[in-house]
């Protein structure tokens, strides 16, 4: 068993009044695909938040492969390794979807910066257009990569999201709600997806989640939420079977 | 005991900046729009009152009464009705640029209609002259003047009146309501419609009391007087958090105590105090955007349904083929090389000259594009970052006598260098908050710096000879012109290249998502700064150039920080991110003008050249001044960007997309009838 890649100890935060996290722990080992789940307004987004460094926890203390990043900020995080895609989607507009996996992959590789741009001007080189080509087929974007990214429908666009994090070659991946807003093939579609994802890069994997089926199918462990506070943790099949996560989540009676 | 008594000479001041910084916050937070436009109403008023009182001599309550509670208000309704209630969802940036061509349009507007002749010694809203004409006729140990007491008197009444209108009315509680969270006031059945109809006039009043409180203290009654103050009086506006109007007033009272007892208590002579005294509301505006908490996240935590914002209008998509990006660019070429042969041959001197200036303006222009179409940041300092490039020019040649092509490059680097050490603290601000710190900024570098003679050169300013190229000497106006459309064109290059490279690319994504960008590991402030730096370097290279055009670097002729907010409005509303609306914007500020000052002689011209003219000709002659000239073309700059919430990606932007679309289908129109008669031919 290898060694924890991302490990939180005791994740709080607050705002104006309501504690939206309470002294969350949560580990993540390299390669596993762990979910987040619990209801609307646990906490589950802020938590991404505090994880990617959106969001500054009031205490608490994050370790990513090694180092400490609690002082980093969300550009420096996702250099180290993070990527994440969003519950309410961010594409870049004006830019169609090629551009988007271009820019990730830019920013990855810091090709390119003021005075090459002036000098020689920075056109897309072949390499990073076939590194861009093997995302964009992995996800079946091909035939999508020329089209503005917000002319797509909210499933292409979670996708698109999805490439753009994968061309940050992150070593751990968040996402969150990627199925929300989608229909039952969409969302079939997005764990193919996923599926095809951690098959072929092995990266860890942080989903948040409220489509039950499809967290059965894709988590091997997941942490239930509930007004900020851990409810339970552990393998899928035991924690969903949990009576106090039945009746906080699944809102089954007693 | 001294110090409490230039305190209390402080109030009255005090109290026309919290009454300047309640109005714009009314506004802020019933509909979303930082009205720099404040300014321009509060000058109307001013001059309704003045001429009242002055030129048709009526008693002072009514033409009080009409100033300010009939002319104000209707001006806040006619703003409200036809301009910003079509602007609810438009973004803060479309705002502000409206606001900002309001600015521009409405003194020039009621110049047009009261004359546009210097009104000397404004009227108080006071009947007596002093105090101790009518209190402690002896014995007093200060005096207020009238406008003090107006003021004063003013301000308690309309504190009372607010308070009474926020604890007690109906309405008072439904503009809090929409001022807490406009949704959540909508879904609870307020008509937010009315309530920001009501707001605007409201604050429309306190502007018109503002104007026609603040008249007498100026010797004669300017727009560009009250606007400086209204950029004074926002360092209450950001005291109160853009929120709080208790808080607002506050700042207000404080800032004006702390400039009289700054005042009285400097040492008078000191280079400090000269530079500190008149700079002291912008000083503390810098400092409390940079440094009050909680500016940022004001949005998010004061109302709870913020987040449930609808998302925001995807952008203008353009697809453009490449094809027509290589032959527009072959075209505008062509069309650059034959305008240039035509100024060559045709041009006289005149209007040679106001070429070359705006060739030298497009330079600057550019520069825009980079800092608020590229980075997304309005900012409104770009004249005194070119005025950097100038000064420095100028010392330089005159210091050293160093050839002025190199000092000019010295002057880029040191108007870049200014530029980056601004950018870090402020590109950490949001939207109207980085326009206001460069606003601040602008006027810091005015009230501190340009008076001093290492800057400036003092009174005279520092004369900058025309370069001398191997055999060519460029005080020849039509080689300086060849030698202006290279350098623009070198500027259209480079800025062209950082659009499509990857500064332009991280730019592009941090503008439309600062999270996404962030979560892919760009750094937002790096990327900024960067660009911002660029932006001031360019800025100081046309800056530079127009020293030179104008043979010295002076800060009244060229740089005025009110001029640099209409160059901004003109490019903005022309294309932010386009190199012909540059170009366009910069001819067109300079010759726009000068061709309507020629029409609007030529009624006068032909009366006197035909003595036996018809004699409407010379009815229309006295009719036409010559002087409208600039408010006009002032005017339609304005509104130019008043027209900017509805193209946001500029007119000549929108005007090219239009046509490269209609290009576009026409061409694929033709593609697809040749290819259905290429399927019909064989059978
Ligand atoms: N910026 C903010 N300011 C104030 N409160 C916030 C903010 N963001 C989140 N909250 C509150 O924090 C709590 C947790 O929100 P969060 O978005 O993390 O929930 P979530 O589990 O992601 O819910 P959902 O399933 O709806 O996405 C909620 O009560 C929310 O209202
Ligand atoms: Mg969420």
């Amino acid at each position: 068993m290898t060694g924890a890649l991302l490990t939180a100890t005791g994740v709080t935060k607050r705002y104006a009044g309501i504690v939206a996290l309470a002294k969350v722990d949560l580990e993540v080992r390299a390669g596993e695909l762990v979910s987040v789940i619990g209801p609307n307004g646990a906490g589950k987004s802020t938590l991404f938040d505090c994880l990617t460094g959106v969001q500054r926890p009031d205490s608490g203390n994050v370790v990513f492969d090694g180092r400490d990043v609690d002082r980093m900020r969300p550009a420096a995080r996702a250099r180290a390794g993070m990527a994440r895609t969003f519950q309410r989607i961010e594409l870049f507009g004006g830019m169609t979807v090629l551009d988007h996996l271009l820019v990730a992959d830019r920013a990855r590789t810091r090709r390119g910066g003021l005075f090459t741009d002036i000098l020689t001007g920075t056109k897309p080189s072949g390499v990073e257009l076939a590194r861009c080509r093997v995302v964009l087929r992995l996800l079946g974007l091909e035939e999508w990569a020329e089209r503005p990214a917000e002319s797509l429908s909210l499933g292409k666009g979670r996708l698109v999201e999805l490439a753009r994090a994968l061309m940050c070659e992150p070593k751990l991946l968040f996402l969150d709600e990627p199925s929300s807003g989608l229909d039952r093939r969409e969302t079939d579609e997005m764990g193919e997806a996923l599926l095809r994802v951690q098959a072929e890069r092995g990266l860890a994997v942080l989903l948040i989640e409220h489509d039950v089926p499809l967290v059965q199918r894709l988590a091997e462990r997941i942490y239930v939420l509930d007004y900020g506070e851990l409810l339970a943790s552990g393998p899928t099949a035991k924690v969903l079977a949990d009576q106090k996560v039945r009746v906080a989540y699944l809102g089954a009676s007693s | 005991m001294q110090l409490l008594e230039y305190a209390i000479r402080g109030i009255p001041t005090g109290c026309v900046f919290a009454l300047l910084a309640v109005g714009l916050v009314l506004t802020y937070k019933t509909s979303g729009v930082f009205n720099l436009a404040y300014a321009g109403q509060a000058y109307v008023s001013a001059i309704v009152y003045y001429e009242l009182r002055k030129e048709l001599e009526w008693p002072l309550i009514p033409a009080g009464v009409v100033a300010i509670l009939v002319v104000a208000p209707l001006i806040g309704l006619l703003l409200e009705r036809v301009l910003f209630r079509y602007l609810r969802s438009a973004g803060a940036m479309a705002k502000l640029v409206t606001s900002l061509g309001l600015l521009i349009a409405i003194p020039e507007i009621a110049k047009l209609i009261f004359g546009s002749e210097t009104r000397r010694n404004p009227p108080p809203l006071w009947w007596v002259r002093r105090t101790d004409e009518w209190l402690w006729p002896e014995g007093a140990t200060f005096v207020l003047d009238a406008g003090q007491v107006a003021t004063i008197v003013s301000t308690v009444v309309v504190v009372i009146a607010l308070v009474v209108l926020f604890r007690s009315t109906n309405l008072g509680l439904r503009m809090r309501a929409v001022v807490e969270s406009p949704r959540l006031a909508e879904l609870s059945g307020v008509d937010s419609e009315r309530v920001s109809m009501a707001a605007w006039m409201l604050s429309s009043v306190l502007a018109g009391l503002a104007g026609v409180l603040i008249a007498p203290l100026f010797a004669s009654l300017n727009p560009f007087d009250l606007f400086t103050l209204l950029v004074a009086a926002l360092a209450a506006t950001v005291f109160g958090g853009l929120t709080s109007i208790p808080l607002t007033f506050l700042g207000g009272i404080l800032l004006g105590v702390l400039q009289a007892v700054l005042a009285g208590t400097l040492p008078t002579d000191s280079v400090l105090t000269n530079g500190l005294r008149p700079s002291l509301p912008f000083v503390v505006l810098f400092l409390l955007l940079l440094f009050r908490p909680g500016l940022r996240s004001t949005k998010e935590v004061t109302d709870p349904l913020a987040t449930v914002d609808a998302p925001p209008p995807p952008p203008v998509v353009r697809s453009r083929p490449p094809w027509m990006t290589t032959g527009s660019r072959v075209f505008g070429t062509v069309v650059a090389v034959l305008a240039l042969a035509a100024c060559w041959f045709v041009l006289d001197s005149y209007w040679l000259g106001l070429t070359v200036s705006g060739v030298v303006l497009s330079i600057i222009m550019m520069s825009l594009i980079v800092v608020v179409g590229m980075g997304g940041m309005l900012s409104l300092c770009q004249a005194a970052l070119a005025a950097i490039g100038a000064f420095a020019t100028a010392q330089i040649v005159s210091a050293t006598g160093a050839p002025v092509l190199l000092a000019l490059v010295a002057g880029v680097i040191a108007a870049a260098a200014v530029g980056a050490l601004l950018a870090i603290p402020v590109v950490r601000l949001d939207g109207v908050y980085l326009a206001l710190a460069t606003l601040a900024f602008a006027l810091m570098f005015q009230s501190i710096f340009v008076p001093l003679s290492w800057v400036s050169g003092g009174a005279v300013p520092i004369s900058v000879p025309r370069p001398v190229i191997g055999p060519i000497d460029l005080s020849d106006d039509r080689y300086f012109l060849v030698f202006a459309v290279i350098c623009a064109t070198v500027t259209a290059l480079i800025v062209i290249r950082l659009r499509e490279g990857t500064t332009g690319r991280f730019l592009q994504a941090l503008q439309t998502s600062d999270v996404a960008a962030a979560s892919i590991g760009i750094s937002g402030s790096r990327s900024r700064v960067v660009a911002f730096a660029i932006a001031a370097g360019i800025a100081g290279f046309g800056g530079g150039m127009a020293a030179i055009d104008l043979g010295q670097a002076s800060y009244e002729a060229s740089f005025p920080y009110l001029i640099g907010l209409v160059w901004v409005a003109l490019l903005v509303s022309s294309g932010a991110r386009s190199i012909q609306a540059a170009v366009m914007s910069g001819l067109f500020f300079f010759l726009f003008p000068a061709l309507l000052d020629r029409l609007f002689r030529f009624p006068s011209n032909w009366a006197e050249s035909n003595p036996d003219a018809p004699s409407w000709v010379n009815s229309i002659a006295d009719a036409v001044q010559p002087t409208w000239a600039q408010s006009v073309a002032f005017i339609l700059f304005g509104i130019g960007a008043i027209t900017y919430a509805k193209h946001p990606e500029g007119s000549i932007e929108a005007q090219t997309t239009a046509s490269v679309n209609s290009i576009v289908r026409r061409v694929e129109a033709r593609n697809e009838r040749r290819a259905l008669e290429a399927e019909r031919v064989p059978t």
